[in-house]
């Protein structure tokens, strides 16, 4: 079984890959948040396995952190959030999907172009993953570049957390306890925030399109 | 040539002749009944081939000889498809003649006269059906090919049976290029069947048509004949899948016992993934034809990525 | 009970307070007696500093040396006088209705936990609490940016949010390339990450990933930094927030943020050898002076204006950390600590300007010597110090970084001369005719708190005239510590 273990954190590495595409290509934000939710078991399971593997008991903490705030409390928040912001319909993107698709491979080819040297160096069993994990955060962030609208703007930012989550995890088997706390925290208040701000953007434009956000330009 | 070869492929070809209507059957029976509707019998398809070759053939005044054999042209092409496919055998002595890239190339043989034959009655149902379909063939090939290249960058060869072969010998491993490259696969092939989310064979309204557009023409003989070729293309399919995801239980070289237990393992495996298909029928809706590209396009990059990941994780 | 103690707790304390109590009248006064606590203990802390030299607390958790305490005690000074000035401005500025109770609840407490995230910051000695510092910084400051609540405000708020954020992430991602060159050597656990084991070590570090690593880190944290291009965060955040949420982003955010990259920059340099990190340091530092000296020339808020001043000065200073060499790391330390001391005092004579005459547009001020003499002069004297003109700090530090550029980087020179002289032409265009000219504005309801300003410019006249010789001293050893 443990000859197994690099394979499946290699699997649940693509996994976590196939899901940051879906959430590029995803249109509804019902779906997104769930795809969400998915992204987040498959870094716990992720980190769990490796934490069994490594005997590392610190690698448990942090899947049971990410599996709280990650699983269960923020997608639960932002259900919340939609039914009560009336969020519910299709969200337009700023480039049409294929094209959004055709960019996505090439940060993908980018980011492990970048990362191979480095990978090779790492002492974790489950180095390999150090390219996939930058190419998640790459695509989170192309995520929060090409939506018009504001939860998804979010969820890209929270996705790209969990990329340089199942990063730490993969390539040193996880930082010091503490600094997993400070980022755990920092998330936390992070949503919490941009969480009351919809709720005032909503009030302010009576909508959640960004559009509205770019009157501040260069006179 | 051994004789065991010879006769390995030509059980492969003929079971393939002879099942494929079966396993449409198959799917069609699990759907309806996913539907809850009573399943029509699973030996309706024969009857449908039956019916159709004892009537006669009626045709437009000014059909060239292409419309003539092109049904012939493309039911030879899935035949040889089924030739090369290591179904119940990898021990086929005309594999070496063509790989999964010349596989690729049957399949755009047999679209090209298609489309052909659709658009040269002149109709305007035929002509859009052509255009269709080669929308679709345009996104899926590519698809079809960058997933076989998935398998063959695990296995050093493009050969189907080599791949089968070195497949089905390995420890049991997870390749999670295999992974990203069975879903895409599952995508191209519900899109070259024209399966929902695709295109819907129970479809009776023109304008929603790909496949049924293309063929609204034939009659007789030659619908008998473009019928069953889907029928092959459906198993053709089933057959690649099986053969680069699961290809345990395919008989070797010189193993006659294992030839003779290939067939009610391949039965098996047809049976359950017709039922997935039926399922994935059923669960999904029939997609607009403008967010076709998309689907298709996602698949293609699904590919792409387990290919990349295969260079990344150096193990695939 | 030691100094540091006090110095991250007093804050702490002070936003725990301030979030109970701080609508009421009372409030802006505590906000400045905690502030006045905070920078006691700074000078007890730096005091001890001093004699002792440089120091570990906690467990080796933080460090104190000479290159962060004289930054600490800035931080709380300014802190104190921006406090001081935040007085009746928020007076003014509530009576005009802009701000309600609750919200002036959130704003006090929000600028002390400000306060104490940047104290954590530069005092911590984990590269990863100072990631969760400079994060959590970012979070108080988009709460503060907001305050308003006015279209506008949200919008400036969420753009710095998504755009700090995901720079922010970037540099995570550096930390945790550079926590994984370290465990090669110093295996994994907590101490790992403690700066000064890194530094120890900093030879052994694997070339490849540190590059990586500074590479993520620089663009990362040069976000919060304002380096081009990635500061278009920056003049909106300045422009929407209250005046003393935009003193404290140009005197000390960016202060911090410049900070952690040095701190990274110490580490590659010795990983790698080479002069990689600095070559890119000085490119990114000539981009953002360039570029924000010609935006400058375009903008007609009179906040975003001095916005893009930032963004040039921090252009300037990364540049002259990039030269590397002792007489530029020292120029770049003086010209940390006469940017903030100066940008400050403008901001705070800007923020009664802008009260009095109801609006941001430099068209519309005219007039501010007449109608409240020590603004309109705060206001010439503050532009005057900023643009270079001696005998003022930062002609002192601009000198000796153009100096050492002619000499060092001669290419590099001329645009400097250029971008500071569009500058320094723009910026005097536009000042001048709001500080003389004819206008009708009556004088503010209550009197303005301009003793912070002076007492910011009268630092910066001594600073540029004579140094006291252990602040010399320090400057001297913490160039020499940068530059090793």
């Amino acid at each position: 079984m443990l000859r197994h273990v690099p394979q499946l954190i290699n699997l649940f590495a693509t996994l976590i890959l196939l899901l940051s595409f879906a959430m590029i290509s995803q249109r509804r934000i019902g779906s997104l948040i769930n795809l969400f939710m998915m992204q987040g078991a498959a870094l716990v399971a992720a980190s769990w396995l490796l934490a069994y593997a490594t005997q590392q008991p610190d690698l448990y903490w942090s899947g049971a952190l990410t599996l709280l705030l990650k699983v269960v409390f923020i997608p639960w928040m932002l259900q919340r959030l939609i039914r009560k912001l009336n969020v519910r319909w299709d969200v337009e993107t700023l480039i049409n999907i294929p094209t959004t698709m055709l960019v996505g491979i090439a940060l993908v080819i980018f980011a492990f172009g970048l990362a191979l040297p480095v990978s090779r160096l790492s002492h974790s069993m489950a180095g390999g993953s150090l390219g996939i994990a930058l190419a998640c955060v790459l695509l989170a962030f192309m995520m929060m570049i090409t939506r018009s609208k504001a939860v998804p703007q979010v969820i890209g930012f929270l996705s790209m957390e969990n990329g340089l989550i199942f990063a730490a995890t993969t390539a040193t088997n996880g930082m010091p306890m503490i600094v997993e706390f400070g980022i755990a925290l920092d998330v936390l208040v992070g949503v919490l925030i941009l969480g009351v701000f919809m709720f005032q953007i909503r009030e302010k434009f009576d909508s959640l399109d960004i559009h509205h956000l770019e009157s501040l330009r260069e006179d | 040539m051994s004789w065991l070869g010879a006769f390995s492929q030509s059980l492969a070809l003929l079971t393939a002749v002879l099942l494929a209507p079966l396993l449409t059957g198959w799917v069609n029976a699990c759907r309806a009944r996913l539907q809850n509707k009573k399943p029509p019998s699973l030996l309706q398809p024969y009857r449908l081939l039956h019916k159709l070759f004892h009537k006669d053939s009626v045709m437009a005044e000014h059909a060239s000889s292409l419309y003539r054999s092109a049904p012939y042209v493309i039911f030879a092409c899935m035949l040889m498809a089924c030739a090369i496919v290591p179904t119940l055998s990898t021990d086929l002595p005309l594999s070496p003649a063509a790989d999964g890239i010349a596989l690729v190339g049957l399949f755009a043989l047999a679209r090209v006269f298609m489309s052909l034959a659709a658009m040269d009655v002149g109709t305007a149902f035929g002509s859009l059906g052509a255009r269709r379909e080669m929308l679709v063939g345009f996104l899926a090939e590519p698809a079809l090919l960058m997933v076989l290249f998935c398998a063959s960058m695990i296995t050093r060869s493009t050969s189907l049976t080599e791949i089968v072969e070195t497949l089905a010998h390995r420890d049991l491993a997870i390749y999670p290029s295999l992974l990203l490259a069975g879903v895409a696969f599952t995508m191209v092939s519900l899109a070259e069947n024209a399966r929902v989310p695709v295109d819907n064979p129970d479809t009776h309204l023109e304008l929603t048509m790909i496949h049924e557009a293309l063929i609204l023409e034939y009659s007789a003989r030659h619908l008998a004949l473009l019928e069953w070729a889907a029928s092959l293309k459906l198993f053709v399919y089933s057959g690649i899948g099986l053969a680069l995801f699961f290809p345990w239980g395919v008989a070797e070289a010189n193993a006659p016992l294992a030839l003779v237990l290939a067939l009610p393992v391949l039965v098996f495996k047809l049976a359950i993934g017709g039922a997935l298909m039926a399922l994935i029928e059923t669960l999904n809706a029939k997609m607009r034809v403008f967010r076709v590209p998309e689907f298709l396009g996602t698949a293609f990059l699904m590919a792409v990525i387990g290919l990349l990941v295969n260079v990344l994780l150096g193990v695939g | 009970m030691n100094a540091l103690f006090f110095v991250l707790g007093i804050p702490l304390l002070g936003s725990l307070v301030l979030a109970l109590f701080g609508h009421r009248s009372f409030a802006r006064d505590v906000n400045v007696l905690f502030s006045l606590l905070s920078f006691l203990a700074a000078c007890v802390l730096t005091v001890q500093v001093i004699n002792n030299g440089p120091a570990w607390y906690w467990s080796r958790q933080f460090y104190i040396d000479p290159l962060n305490v004289f930054l600490v005690t800035l931080t709380a000074f300014v802190s104190l006088s921006t406090a001081i000035f935040s007085r009746p401005y928020m007076l003014i500025e509530q009576d005009h209705g802009k701000m309600t109770p609750p919200r002036m609840r959130l704003y006090h407490s929000m600028y002390q936990l400000f306060g104490f995230t940047m104290l954590l910051g530069f005092t911590t000695n984990n590269l990863g609490l100072l990631w969760v510092a400079m994060e959590a910084a970012t979070l108080t400051t988009v709460l503060l940016v907001s305050v308003y609540r006015t279209a506008a405000s949200l919008e400036a708020a969420w753009k710095y949010f998504i755009l700090c954020g995901v720079g922010i992430a970037q540099a995570l991602f550096g930390t945790i390339l550079l926590y994984m060159a370290a465990e090669r050597v110093l295996g994994p656990e907590n101490a790992t990450l403690l700066w000064t084991n890194l530094n120890d070590i900093k030879a052994q570090l694997d070339p490849t990933i540190v590059t990586l690593a500074f590479v993520f880190l620089l663009i990362g944290y040069g976000t919060k930094v304002g380096l081009v291009p990635l500061h278009s965060w920056l003049p909106d955040a300045h422009a929407e927030g209250p005046t003393p949420v935009s003193a404290v982003l140009s005197g000390l955010l960016l202060n911090v943020a410049m900070y952690a990259v040095l701190r990274c920059k110490v580490l590659t340099d010795g990983a790698l050898g080479t002069a990689m990190a600095g070559h890119i340091m000085m490119g990114f530092g000539l981009l953002s002076v360039t570029v924000a000296a010609f935006f400058l020339s375009r903008q007609k808020d009179v906040k975003r204006m001095f916005a893009y001043s930032s963004i040039e000065h921090m252009g300037l200073i990364t540049f002259a950390f990039g030269m590397g060499t002792p007489v530029a790391n020292f120029a770049g330390l003086l010209h940390m600590t006469v940017h903030s001391l100066v940008k400050s005092a403008i901001f705070f004579t800007v923020g009664h300007a802008t009260q009095k005459a109801g609006t941001q547009m430099m068209s519309e001020i005219r007039g501010l010597i007449k109608v409240n003499p020590t603004v309109g002069w705060g206001l010439m004297i503050g532009v005057m110090a900023i643009l270079g003109m001696p005998p003022f700090g930062v002609f002192a530090s601009e000198f000796l970084i153009l100096t050492t550029a002619m000499r060092e980087q001669p290419w590099a020179a001329p645009f400097l001369f250029l971008a500071l002289g569009v500058a320094f032409a723009s910026i005097l265009v536009r000042v001048l005719p709001m500080v003389f000219g004819d206008t009708e504005l009556k004088p503010l309801a209550h009197p303005p708190a301009l003793i912070p300003v002076f007492a910011h410019l009268l630092l910066a006249l001594v600073l540029g005239l004579y140094i006291p010789p252990y602040l010399n001293g320090w400057y001297v050893q913490a160039a020499k510590m940068l530059g090793s």
